[in-house]
């Protein structure tokens, strides 16, 4: 969102604006003595988008956040309850379900035991899914939490706390954060970009990777899979390159002329906004066209030219990191198995088990796995409890199964556990703060003094609470 | 002696410590950490509010504390939990080391609090004297005289007065949100007597466009947006409450007036329909209506997002943060905010049916002449009253109805929400599948049933007041079906077979609405309530009885073939299936049944009652003792049972079938009965309620007029009140805020503690003052400023002063920042002559990419039918807004989306807002249009033209060397265009069906006219008020 009743302390919005791209872009004599001036006064310093060095040595430069929306089930994929198999069909026992409530079932239905068998994967002999053996190929380099924790159970809230770290609508989402700690290491794109694959889009809607009262520049920008892959990116019908440079040198040339008159540097920022979308629209068509890969590579993801899917966003996503883009993150929004469990797992991870293991060799042979954190995930986990006849599962806020690779997390760390139904989590619990504590961690910050000053107040990622996760940390 | 306090006086008799305030020696920042320590652990016990054992923390008067030995204070000891006294504090988390070790610092440094002066902005204004000034001259109004004592102080000098073309443009933007005309700019320009200026001020208030301006900025504040937000983000209908804001700002309502019926005109003697509608104020909280969710947590964040709005909107003051845990830096508590909180509390999400004006007539026209025709046939029978006496007497007596009391499977409902009511009935909320069946479960002690009776009741919190879950509140029953157990073996269930059904209400065979396609191909109709009982899918029992009659409870009764034995009771499932509803039930497409009764009777040949329950309810008041208005309730349904009359019934039926459909709009309505208890919630968890709270103020603020009751509408008189300390001065400095782009304390929605210092709190006070005096009229404020010689300013800004000065927090200069998202849009439209000047109606769907509102970029599909003519090119204003997928055009410059109040927005500058307005198609045809205009209007001459659509955008006359670079790129442009690089009917955007190119000139000289007025558009000046 754009409101912005902060600053003071901070900046004035005017300020933000002014500065973003004011360093980077010769905008004539005026404004040359104008940036002397300022930079006199230090307001060089102040454009929020410089790359910034964090105040702690970091692991992670970047972040790709593959969020898995609508919630998989943990039950079917990292966390093997033989006991459930053992007890599908009876009652849960009641101590259990004290002061539980869930979405759409009564919670004393009958427990329903894992539908997919486990194997055994890796050096580590870690368990996973039989519908994970890409994951299994690189298992060793995955840390694995399986005590996640949230306090949501319907998709919006869950996946607003997972991205902001509350259920409020309003706040920044991590990625904006990030940027706003770290700046963005690209001129010529966006430092926060996002895209959505799968059958639906996020539940939380635009607000998942809103700016909330962090400057607008921080929010994440999405990036389209057909056409343009930003809003606007190409010229309207009958303008061709040409002209719309001559049209650029003519705006830069009258727009110079005013600020000389008026004296007001945002003439300058403005100047420059137009030239870097020039060259935006240069650079992300050509980022995005993944034919530019070799057949290798393509491959490796199971990607394929001019689709949308989600392989193809995980190709992309490496291809964005590797032009600077702090903070990607991927949307697959089709975990949401109420029922269709069986049939709806085996194709979701066809859709994305290969590209999400790709993802993590591509990085690893590039040599770019140790500066990009990679985070798999949804917003919560899946009832133990049946829903419908055999072949569905609820939302389950107590206990969840996600994984990390690359920017500083420990490979082959296996956090957690729950208890024998898979229904609470029995040891080390994470929740999603501490989630949020420790990807901080990892991009060199303490969570609790990354902080922003809004409606008087010193706002974080972690509102209140947040304990980094040692265990994960390499 | 409680033993807490003996220990006191015995700690306390060492050393008894009085606390002294700002003593120079301490440590200022660790006295406010301490403060902040005590504020949060301490207060709430040993505070303003309560003392228990006798001990009082926060007026720096204290007996546990020995300044300078933190290791002898009984404060440190009790929270260590020391020497084996109980630790502090009681039942909550002991302090973190942390903070027990800040405040042992505090107590070794010295121990004192920061002073406790009442924070300026808590203290009601008074109108402090208009200060003398270096040079009287320059001064036009107080406002002038406070700026220019300031500057004197900082030695610095007014700019000179802009030019009348731009100060015309300025005036313009703030009041209208539209660029002057150049017949307005000529007009103004020719006019030499003395107030020209003042005559164009008074012009641009009085104009109709004020109101549209002023209401964007008040909508932000009110989050006002189409839909509902969440996951489902359904579309929902509140622009009547968006233009009850526009005409009441054009009409100059008083302030006060404006937020007393936002948030109780609902209360008002005799509330009209827009004072109803002002209360969709609150309403414009967001609405999750996600499968599964439990509806009373959802309303509870609607509370809250209507206390912030209120905070940050009406009163200026951060309350929200008040909702976990007492406020940390402002004296405001928990409770208080619970107490605030009372007020909201113990209404119904309510959603009505209102009416244009024209719509209004309609309707009073229909009753005007049914009542001729009802009056005419009593008139020509003279008899009617007897005759109606011996009906009603003669009227079959009612079965006895037996209510069951229902459980539902949950799992049946397929996410919706089934609220158990007082009266046995169930209220359906939440989400709203458009096919499911709703399995209901009942036990009854009768030994025999013939019958079960479905009532479809009314209830506020359904569209339209219900009966139904339809967005117009109507509804339809696809199918149902019974099965029955005897009660001593409750498993063992049977179908019971249905043998007839009747009801209140049988329509005829109706094909469903289009709204309601759910793309299976098949015909789907509803009509009689056999439809309910003939085994098809495709047929439903409806009620909707079309506008104007269809919100009224309704009945049907299911008699059984063979009645139902079972000495011991009976087990019933009652199956009410409704699959009449659309393909997507993510678009208020459901056609659900809203708030439903069961029961169940052991009479023989049970039927459906045919009187409406409005009918029924009169006759139970004896004929001798019933009023006018009952007796016509009666006559009114008579009437339709004498067959004689069938001519004069016919004529009142066709009359009603021209009643208005109306629109819906949400508001609030307090309920009568069952009224909620407030409780402070734990931690603000609505499943953790403390102790029950009665509604009250914060006491840092306004007292409640003496004796009012505690109601909303005396809470909403109380927000207004000429004694509230903040309520005019936040608005006054909105105000200010959207002239100068800051406020006169930047932060507008906070002037609490925490507020960053006013830039001028005089001026802001006289302001404020001046603003109630004035009878809160928000237009005479506007004039005050923008009759200012500080507004008439230059903007055009020295190095040194952008050094000394650079948010222009002192106004020794004009304002000059990029106009607000939709002003941008707007401008465009107006210069290139597409705007279209209609205010009001319903949101429109200006041209957007459709993926937007597809999967996977929306959650579910989303409709967007683009408009066509005139509403393509309505101010941005109307753009539908959906929450969860803003208008790009607007989110590219900062639009908020409308899930919390915004009184504050952003304003970056960004190569997304370049893309926007260079290649965005609005944006794009605009530069068309405008091409085209030049070369009709301009002039003969390419300079002519280029000088008129360069003042079209900008109200000012280009210079030569501006025009000369227009010209060059006209001429590089048509080369090309000459030379075939470019297409001509490209870039103009001619379509074969509609040539639009102007007489005289040539597809080519309108496509290289397009390239300029592109740049013309897209000047840094053009969305920039200067």
């Amino acid at each position: 969102m754009s409101c912005q009743d902060h600053l003071y302390r901070g900046m004035h919005p005017r300020e933000v604006s002014r500065r973003w791209f004011f360093q980077q872009c010769g905008v004539g004599v005026g404004a040359a003595a104008l940036m002397q001036l300022l930079a006199e006064n230090g307001y060089a310093s102040d454009d929020p988008l410089a790359p910034k060095a964090p105040p702690f040595p970091a692991k992670a430069k970047h972040v790709i956040f593959l969020f898995m929306a609508g919630a998989p089930s943990h039950l079917e994929l990292f966390d093997y309850k033989p006991q459930l198999a053992k007890f599908d069909g009876t009652l849960p026992p009641p101590e259990l379900l004290k002061g539980y409530r869930a979405a759409f079932i009564n919670p004393n239905s009958k427990l329903l035991g894992p539908k997919f068998k486990f194997l055994k994967y890796g050096k580590s002999e870690t368990e996973l899914s039989e519908l994970l053996p890409f994951l299994g190929e690189v298992v060793d380099d995955v840390a694995i939490v399986k005590s996640m924790v949230t306090d949501a159970f319907n998709h919006a809230p869950g996946q607003l706390l997972m991205n902001t770290g509350t259920m409020q609508f309003g706040r920044p989402s991590m990625g904006s954060w990030t940027l706003y700690g770290l700046g963005s290491e690209t001129r010529d794109l966006p430092g926060f970009v996002v895209f959505s694959s799968g059958a639906k889009g996020p539940s939380g809607g635009d607000s998942c990777w809103g700016s909330g009262f962090l400057p607008t520049v921080y929010q994440g920008v999405e990036f389209r899979t057909g056409g343009d892959p930003v809003l606007y990116l190409s010229n309207p019908p009958g303008v061709d390159r040409q002209l719309q440079r001559d049209s650029l040198d003519a705006l830069k040339e009258l727009n110079q002329m005013r600020l000389q008159a008026t004296g007001d540097p945002e003439v300058a920022t403005r100047i420059n906004s137009f030239e870097m979308a020039f060259r935006m629209q240069a650079v992300a068509p050509d980022l995005m066209d993944i034919a530019k890969e070799s057949k290798e590579t393509i491959e490796l993801y199971g990607a394929e030219p001019g689709k949308a899917s989600f392989a193809n966003n995980c190709l992309l996503a490496r291809r964005l990191v590797e032009k600077g883009v702090r903070f990607v993150q991927l949307y697959h929004e089709a975990w949401d198995q109420h029922s269709n469990l069986v049939k709806d797992l085996e194709k979701n991870c066809l859709a994305t088990d290969r590209a999400a293991a790709a993802l993590i060799k591509d990085l690893k042979r590039r040599g770019l796995l140790d500066e990009t954190l990679v985070i798999w995930g949804g917003e919560f986990g899946r009832t133990p409890m049946v829903q419908g006849g055999s072949d569905g599962r609820d939302h389950h806020p107590n206990a969840f199964s996600m994984w990390m690779a690359g920017g500083g997390i420990k490979a082959g760390a296996r956090i957690g556990e729950t208890d024998e139904l898979g229904f609470q989590v029995a040891k080390d619990k994470v929740h999603v703060h501490d989630l949020h504590a420790t990807m901080l961690k990892l991009l060199g910050f303490d969570h609790t003094r990354l902080t922003y000053k809004y409606q008087g107040r010193d706002f974080r990622l972690t509102d209140v609470a947040g304990q980094v996760v040692d265990g994960l940390i390499a | 002696m409680p033993a807490n306090i003996k220990n006191v006086v015995l700690a306390g008799a060492a050393a008894v410590l009085i606390f002294q305030w700002s003593a120079p020696a301490q440590d200022d920042s660790l006295g406010r950490q301490a403060q902040a320590i005590l504020a949060e652990s301490c207060y709430g016990c040993h505070g303003a509010g309560q003392q228990m054992a006798g001990l009082r923390l926060d007026t720096g008067v204290s007996a546990v504390v020995t300044a300078g030995h933190s290791a002898d204070s009984l404060l440190i000891k009790r929270v260590r939990g020391a020497e084996g006294l109980a630790r502090m504090p009681m039942s909550a988390p002991p302090l973190s080391a942390a903070k027990i070790a800040t405040l042992a610092r505090w107590i070794d440094a010295g121990a004192t609090l920061p002073a406790p002066a009442r924070h300026w902005a808590f203290v009601p204004p008074v109108r402090p004297a208009v200060p003398s000034t270096s040079r009287p001259a320059w001064v036009r109004n107080p406002i002038d005289a406070f700026l220019l004592a300031r500057l004197d102080r900082e030695e610095l000098k007014p700019s000179s007065e802009a030019d009348r073309a731009t100060l015309l443009r300025r005036a313009s933007l703030d009041l209208t949100g539209l660029p002057p005309t150049p017949a307005e700019l000529d007009a103004f320009l020719a006019d030499s007597s003395p107030h020209a200026y003042e005559k164009q001020v008074d012009r641009l208030l009085a104009s109709p466009h004020y109101g549209e301006r002023w209401a964007r900025i008040w909508l932000d504040a009110a989050r006002y947006a189409d839909s509902n937000g969440y996951e489902k983000d359904a579309p929902r209908q509140v622009w009547f409450y968006r233009d009850w804001v526009i005409n009441s700002l054009n009409r100059d309502m008083p302030y006060n007036e404006f937020v007393i019926d936002q948030i109780g005109g609902d209360l008002l003697p005799n509330a009209t329909q827009d004072q109803r509608v002002a209360t969709g104020f609150l309403r414009n909280s967001m609405l999750n209506e996600e499968g599964g969710i439990d509806p009373e947590q959802f309303r509870m964040e609607s509370m809250y997002d209507r206390i912030d709005a209120i905070g940050k909107g009406i009163l200026g003051v951060t309350i929200q943060c008040a909702q976990c845990h007492n406020h940390k830096f402002d004296p405001l508590k928990q409770e208080e905010y619970y107490r605030i909180f009372a007020f909201l509390n113990n209404t119904d999400e309510s959603n009505i049916v209102v009416y244009t004006p024209d719509e209004q007539a309609r309707r009073d026209e229909i009753l005007r002449r049914t009542a001729e025709i009802e009056t005419g046939l009593q008139r020509r029978n003279p008899d009617w009253r007897a005759r109606m006496a011996a009906w009603e007497d003669a009227l079959p007596r009612q079965p006895e109805w037996r209510p069951l009391t229902l459980t539902v499977d949950d799992i049946s409902t397929g996410g919706e929400r089934e609220i158990p009511l007082k009266d046995g009935s169930m209220l359906a909320l939440g989400y709203a599948p458009t096919k499911h069946t709703v399995k209901f479960t009942a036990k009854t002690n009768l030994p025999q049933v013939t019958a079960v009776r479905l009532e479809l009741l009314m209830d506020p919190n359904l569209p339209a007041g219900g009966p139904g879950r339809s967005i117009h509140g109507a509804g339809a029953l696809t199918e149902f079906r019974v099965d029955s157990a005897p009660g001593a073996a409750p498993d063992q269930f049977t179908s019971v077979k249905i043998a007839s059904a009747t009801a209140d209400v049988n329509p005829p065979e109706t094909e469903l609405e289009k709204k309601f396609d759910d793309k299976s191909g098949n015909r789907r109709v509803t009509g009689p309530v056999q439809f309910a009982i003939d085994g098809r899918d495709d047929t439903a029992w409806g009620i909707d009885d079309g506008p104007g009659r269809r919100n009224q409870p309704r009945k049907a009764v299911f008699a059984f073939a063979k009645q139902v034995e079972n000495s011991g009771g009976s087990v019933l499932n009652l199956y009410l299936k409704q699959d009449h509803g659309g393909w997507n039930s993510d678009d208020n497409q459901s056609n659900n049944l809203g708030r439903v009764r069961l029961s169940v009777t052991d009479a023989p040949n049970a039927v459906a009652d045919p009187l409406p329950d409005a009918v029924r309810g009169v006759l139970q008041t004896p004929r001798s003792q019933r009023t006018a208005a009952q007796e016509e309730t009666v006559f009114r349904y008579w009437r339709t049972t004498v067959s004689a009359w069938s001519a004069d019934n016919d004529a009142i039926a066709e009359l009603w079938r021209d009643y208005p459909e109306g629109s819906l709009q949400l508001v609030l309505a307090e309920r009568t009965e069952d009224a909620r208890v407030t409780h402070i919630l734990k931690r603000g968890d609505f499943l953790q309620p403390d102790r029950a709270v009665t509604p009250g103020v914060p006491a840092f603020l306004n007292p409640l007029p003496a004796g009012a009751p505690p109601t909303r509408l005396t809470f909403a008189r109380w927000l207004v009140d000429r004694q509230s300390p903040t309520t005019a001065r936040s608005i006054v400095n909105r105000v200010w805020q959207a002239y100068f782009g800051t406020g006169i304390v930047a932060t507008v929605e906070n002037l609490g503690t925490q507020a960053e210092t006013p830039s001028n709190q005089e001026l802001l006070d006289w302001l404020a003052v001046d603003f109630m005096d004035s009878g809160w009229s928000l237009k005479k404020l506007q004039r005050l400023i923008a009759t200012s010689a500080a507004y008439r300013q230059s903007s055009t800004v020295t190095p040194e002063l952008l050094a000394k000065d650079p948010d222009n927090r002192l106004i020794a200069r004009g304002p000059r920042f990029r106009v607000d998202a939709e002003e941008v849009r707007d401008i465009s439209l107006a210069a290139s002559g597409l705007l279209t000047g209609k205010i009001g109606g319903p949101s429109v769907f200006p041209p957007a990419p459709s993926l937007l509102f597809e999967p996977p970029a929306s959650f579910a599909h989303k409709t967007w039918v683009v408009s066509q003519g005139p509403d393509r090119y309505r101010r941005a204003l109307y753009t539908f807004r959906f929450r969860s997928v803003p208008f790009p055009a607007l989110q590219a410059f900062d639009a908020p989306n409308g899930e919390m109040a915004c009184v504050r927005r952003a304003r970056s500058n960004t190569p997304l807002q370049a893309l926007t307005t260079l290649n965005e198609p609005v944006f794009v045809e605009a530069a068309q249009a405008l091409a085209a205009r030049a070369l009709k209007e301009g002039g003969a001459t390419d300079r002519a033209r280029a000088t008129y659509a360069f003042r079209l955008c900008t109200a000012r006359v280009p210079t030569q060397a501006e025009t000369d670079v227009l010209l060059a790129l006209l001429a590089k442009e048509d080369r090309r265009l000459a030379d075939g690089w470019v297409s001509a009917r490209d870039l103009a955007g001619l379509k074969p069906d509609a040539e639009t190119v102007p007489a005289g000139a040539t597809p080519r000289q309108l496509a290289a006219w397009t390239a300029v007025a592109r740049v013309i558009l897209n000047l840094d000046e053009t969305i920039t008020k200067e």
